[in-house]
């Protein structure tokens, strides 16, 4: 194996087809946000006037707030539900853990639409008891998102806290601590990666989610997905092209980020490898 | 082993298995309540019977699902082995730049993707530019599926990449040593090594797949699809029993590939340690 680390040609080629495909789209959109004109095909002049249109359209700016208020709140609900749930799971018997984990599995493996459609079921049920014409809103939206982003919480946290050694909390109780604070002093600490990890997965799934939202939210509670959706309905919206850019500024920027602080914990780990 | 303590554990799982209990497994009985009833609520099997009106239209979604998730395959695979090929600092930039799409809207990647493809679109301008002739690309089962494989192709490079990069060097060694070529150290070595992540790179492309009702809306035009259907009878007619009764359907489908591809997988692991 020497030439482990060279591309063919032909390789390099595909390689670059390919990603040029993926992104050719999303190059299109993000040329045509500059033009003048309205049009997504004939570029007239470079503009900023739909960023500004952008700017000024009061409804973007709440959906984007609503967006981010339901993603922090599911996300802290979700993820304080689940590590509690993960920690109950990991200390389950054999039967009861495989029940548990086959209705966690469900909103996961379930088609969205699904889950959004049995949960907009529910809710006109609680709807009709509670006398109400309707329900949807911000709370039924809530607890939809806490409920597709529990699985992913539990999932992350389960496998860190099968690597913590029970002894530790043992220990910890041996030499004076309740049960409680031996979790949060000794096995909490060792699980925080799994936490986090969960608690991000939420919130990104929350803000990027669509088709449930799109069953169980009232016309009272508007998300920027369910706004995008009302926009891409009409046939001309160029401040769409202004958005999608925008909103691929901010990811291509927080990707850029995560992957240089990855970076560094990588060479960290192999400077402290390489003292020891 | 009913110390107080042992309980105590187990009942911090408690609100969770409330909250599953009311916000998972009722919805889907409510599901299942409402395809086997009318609108007054009496036990009826009818609705059944009026989705068989609609089989054309099951037959068309797992043809695209299927079309898109077997082109999917074809793209990633490949794509995941060449990745694997690079040096660690390339592999990482590579992989950013796949899963960069994944987080943005689905909404909008199919936005782009429909003013790509119009008729009066940037690739018909493009065309004319050159003066060649124009193509009617969009409301097309063609649209659909490349709307298909452009918004879920990273759900099957990710696994596929995260299985390969698992496969440490010395077995590859080790295979060349015991005198394999490089094409039956494929075959044998890395192809089913790699099966794991292919079986969940495709249930991941072909569950949104074959249950989007978007993708088809925007490029498919007159093309119904499960899922459109799904949600004009919820949505427009507020017909739920219909509409209960093909996503019971969908679900039961969906959950009948899935054991079949566990199947698939649990025979292969099995294999993999003998």
């Amino acid at each position: 194996m020497k030439q482990k680390r060279s591309l063919s040609p032909g390789a390099l080629l595909y390689l670059v087809v390919v990603f040029a495909l993926m992104y050719a789209p999303i190059a299109v959109l993000v040329f045509f946000s500059f033009n003048a004109g309205s049009s997504t095909s004939q570029f007239t002049g470079f503009s900023l006037r739909w960023y500004l249109s952008l700017f000024q359209n009061r409804y973007v700016l709440q959906a984007l707030y609503n967006t981010l208020l339901l993603a922090a709140a599911s996300a802290v609900i979700s993820t304080l539900l689940g590590t509690a749930a993960a920690v109950g799971i990991d200390r389950m018997r054999r039967w009861p853990r495989r029940v548990v984990n086959a209705v966690t599995n469900v909103p996961m493996m379930n088609p969205d639409i699904v889950t959004g459609v049995s949960m907009l079921l529910l809710f006109v049920f609680a709807g009709r008891l509670l006398h109400r014409e309707s329900v949807l809103g911000f709370w039924t939206l809530l607890i939809a998102h806490v409920t597709f982003n529990l699985p992913y919480v539990i999932l992350s946290v389960l496998p860190v806290l099968s690597r913590v050694d029970r002894h530790l909390s043992e220990a910890a109780q041996d030499l004076g601590c309740t049960p409680a604070a031996a979790f949060f002093k000794v096995v909490l600490p060792a699980i925080s990666s799994g936490i986090v990890t969960g608690f991000i997965m939420a919130f990104t799934l929350s803000v990027d989610d669509f088709v449930i939202s799109f069953f169980t939210a009232g016309p009272s509670f508007t998300t920027l997905p369910l706004y995008i959706y009302s926009m891409t309905k009409k046939p001309v919206r160029p401040d769409i092209n202004a958005l999608s850019t925008l909103m691929f500024v901010v990811v291509l920027v927080l990707l850029v980020l995560i992957n240089l602080r990855e970076d560094k914990e990588a060479k960290r780990e192999k400077q402290k490898g390489a003292r020891q | 082993m009913t110390n107080p303590r042992a309980l105590r554990q187990k009942l911090v799982a408690a609100p969770y298995l409330v909250w599953a209990a009311v916000f998972i497994v009722v919805p889907l009985a409510m599901v299942a309540y409402y395809a086997f009833t009318d609108p007054a609520g009496n036990f009826t099997l009818s609705n059944f019977h009026e989705i068989a009106g609609f089989s054309h239209t099951f037959i068309l979604s797992i043809w695209l699902g299927l079309l898109s998730t077997i082109i999917c395959l074809l793209i990633s695979y490949p794509l995941a082995y060449l990745i694997t090929r690079c040096s660690p600092k390339t592999q990482r930039l590579l992989m950013v730049l796949v899963m960069l799409p994944m987080w943005i809207n689905l909404l909008l990647r199919t936005y782009a993707l429909m003013k790509l493809l119009e008729d009066t679109g940037f690739i018909n301008e493009l065309l004319s530019l050159l003066h060649l002739p124009p193509v009617h690309l969009i409301n097309t089962e063609g649209a659909v599926v490349a709307g298909m494989v452009y918004n879920f192709i990273p759900y099957m490079i990710l696994p596929i990449y995260n299985v390969m990069t698992r496969i440490e060097t010395p077995v590859l060694e080790a295979s060349r040593d015991l005198g394999c070529n490089g094409f039956q150290t494929f075959r044998r070595v890395v192809f089913p090594l790699s099966i794991p992540g292919i079986v969940s790179g495709v249930t991941m492309v072909f569950v949104p797949s074959v249950s989007t009702f978007y993708i088809s809306s925007k490029l498919g035009g007159s093309i119904t699809l499960v899922g459109d259907i799904i949600e004009y009878t919820f949505n427009s007619e507020a017909n739920y029993n219909t509409g209960a009764t093909m996503s019971l359907i969908l679900m039961g489908m969906i959950l009948l590939c899935m054991l079949v591809m566990n199947q698939f997988t649990g025979g292969d692991e099995e294999a993999i340690l003998v």
